[in-house]
């Protein structure tokens, strides 16, 4: 026990430890609560497709010297919009759409980047992701994001949830359900721009899918499963930081493992006949 | 209190409605009926603003939107939803409120009233997804009913309930409209179309009949459904 607590002390001692635990914590709340609504609306793909877009933008901007957030914002949300169209557009295969949008642009990153600056270490780390990139400056951008989700999604929390259970019945009775599902957009970008340089951008958007997945084995209303969500995904960012330290492991995949680990039990839960 | 005026709705082309004209009276209890694909989901969708007619007009005598109750067709797309049915059925008055707000206690108390009047109270702690399907029809109509003051318009209500639940979801429904709630309702069952409802709309893309249920019958338009195999 007392080791745990030394590695504790030791993990907390650095700077750059506490800054990706101060994104990450946070970036983890507000992907899962997002989350809840895009696997429920059957958008979870969107996340994916954001990510591999940001990656491309980031690939962009590296190569040509640009600031990395700076551009990768604008671009992920004017993304967000064309892939949420797709998704509401059923008529021409969404999904299939949106697989198009995000290999193409992930191919474009990885020739972007082998014509300039060739595979090198920062490269890497934007596609799995590495907590010694942050700065003081990306904590003070995720701490604003994450107010703005948070804040958004509290006030927003009774029409998401009309909107997320049933759209049409939201439209009949005077909401702007298309504005709504353009906020989540929004927000998701936002918070995947910010969590992919930490988390990497092949495995931000399982920050997404992973607690709404592993709450709903469990729980059956909507708060319980929004509620669970935030704090499982809280829980398991932390755990697994502090399985990659402890293990020198990568830290997004030890983050994406500990998720999987705790879908694996919540599962076998549900199966039992756990159902709250 | 809601006119329809040569509404047509199309879809890329296919059109689906037809220049359909009636009218819906305070108090009325509307059937529409036809055979599948005749356009009368379409005909309620353009008239709660889903969908925009191609050409004609729906106004609404002193009605606004958020005053509607709507029941939709049902689809498997919240079979597996996590949610409660008290959740589900607040969510009927989420509409009402500026986009910022939260539930008041006037809101909880109409859904208590709702459940109660449909029978479900006891029901409100439950999962949505663990209810039978005559419990989620009556789940979904306490929500209609926590969106509507005087106008509720229900998408083949009775369909997939075993005869039982459908009998009591009609007995439900006369209660309602004997209170004063205008129905509007499509359904498959002529029997019960022509049992509670007082007027009945029949589609096939064009309005075949519009006018009294007592006067059905003897159309031409009523035995070419029935001979179609409508009940
Ligand atoms: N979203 C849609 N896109 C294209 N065609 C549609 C759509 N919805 C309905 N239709 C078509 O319009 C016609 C009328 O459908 P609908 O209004 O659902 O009929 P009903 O409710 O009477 O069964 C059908 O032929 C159907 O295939
Ligand atoms: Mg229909």
């Amino acid at each position: 026990m007392s080791s745990l607590f030394d590695l504790l002390r030791e993990l907390f001692s650095y700077g750059f430890v506490i800054r990706a635990m101060i994104v990450g914590l946070l970036v983890s709340l507000c992907a899962a609560l997002l989350g809840v609504t895009l696997v429920l609306k059957r958008y979870s793909m969107i996340g994916d497709g954001l990510s591999h877009v940001g990656f491309g933008t980031l690939a962009v901007a590296l190569s040509l010297n640009l600031a990395p957030l700076q551009l990768s914002i604008p671009v992920v949300l004017v993304a967000a919009f064309l892939l949420l169209r797709l998704s509401e557009n059923s008529r021409i295969k969404g999904d299939a759409a949106i697989a198009l949008i995000s290999s193409s642009a992930l191919a474009i990153g990885v020739v972007v980047i082998s014509l300039t600056t060739g595979m090198n270490a920062d490269v890497c780390n934007y596609m799995f992701g590495a907590i010694l990139a942050l700065s003081v400056s990306d904590v003070y951008l995720s701490v604003g994001v994450a107010l703005v989700v948070l804040i958004m999604y509290v006030l927003s929390y009774n029409r998401i949830f009309a909107v997320t259970f049933d759209e049409n019945f939201a439209r009949a009775t005077g909401m702007e359900a298309s504005s709504y599902n353009m906020l989540i957009a929004a927000l998701t970008a936002m918070v995947i721009v910010v969590g992919m340089r930490m988390m990497g951008a092949m495995l931000i958007s399982s920050l997404i899918i992973f607690p709404a997945l592993t709450s709903m084995r469990v729980f059956s209303s909507f708060k319980r499963v929004v509620i669970c969500s935030g704090v499982l995904s809280v829980f398991c960012f932390f755990i697994g930081m502090v399985v990659s330290f402890g293990f020198s492991t990568p830290a997004g995949a030890s983050v994406v493992l500990i998720n999987l680990a705790a879908f694996c039990v919540f599962s076998a839960a549900g199966r039992a006949g756990l159902k709250v | 209190m809601v006119s329809c005026r040569n509404v047509s709705v199309s879809y890329e082309g296919f059109s689906a409605v037809e220049d359909v004209t009636f009218d819906v009276l305070a108090g009325d209890y509307l059937c529409v009926v036809g055979e599948n694909g005749s356009g009368k989901s379409s005909l309620m969708k353009s008239i709660l603003g889903l969908i925009k007619p191609t050409s004609g007009r729906v106004t609404f005598d002193g009605l606004g939107p958020a005053e509607i109750g709507y029941l939709p067709q049902r689809t498997n797309v919240q079979q597996d939803f996590p949610a409660s049915v008290h959740e589900v059925v607040i969510s009927g008055r989420a509409g009402r409120h500026g986009p910022f707000a939260f539930y008041s206690r006037s809101d909880r108390a109409r859904v208590d009233e709702n459940l109660e009047r449909l029978g479900i109270a006891d029901l409100r702690r439950k999962s949505y997804r663990d209810l039978s399907g005559g419990q989620r029809q009556r789940a979904l109509l306490a929500r209609a009913l926590c969106a509507a003051e005087r106008l509720v318009m229900l998408d083949e209500p009775v369909a997939g309930l075993d005869p039982m639940m459908a009998s009591e979801m009609y007995d439900i429904l006369e209660g309602l409209n004997r209170d004063g709630m205008t129905i509007v309702m499509i359904s498959h069952d002529m029997k019960g179309a022509l049992r509670y409802g007082n007027r009945i709309l029949h589609m096939r893309k064009k309005v075949l009949f519009f006018g009294a249920s007592d006067e059905y019958v003897g159309t031409d338009a009523y035995r070419l459904l029935n001979a179609e195999g409508g009940e």
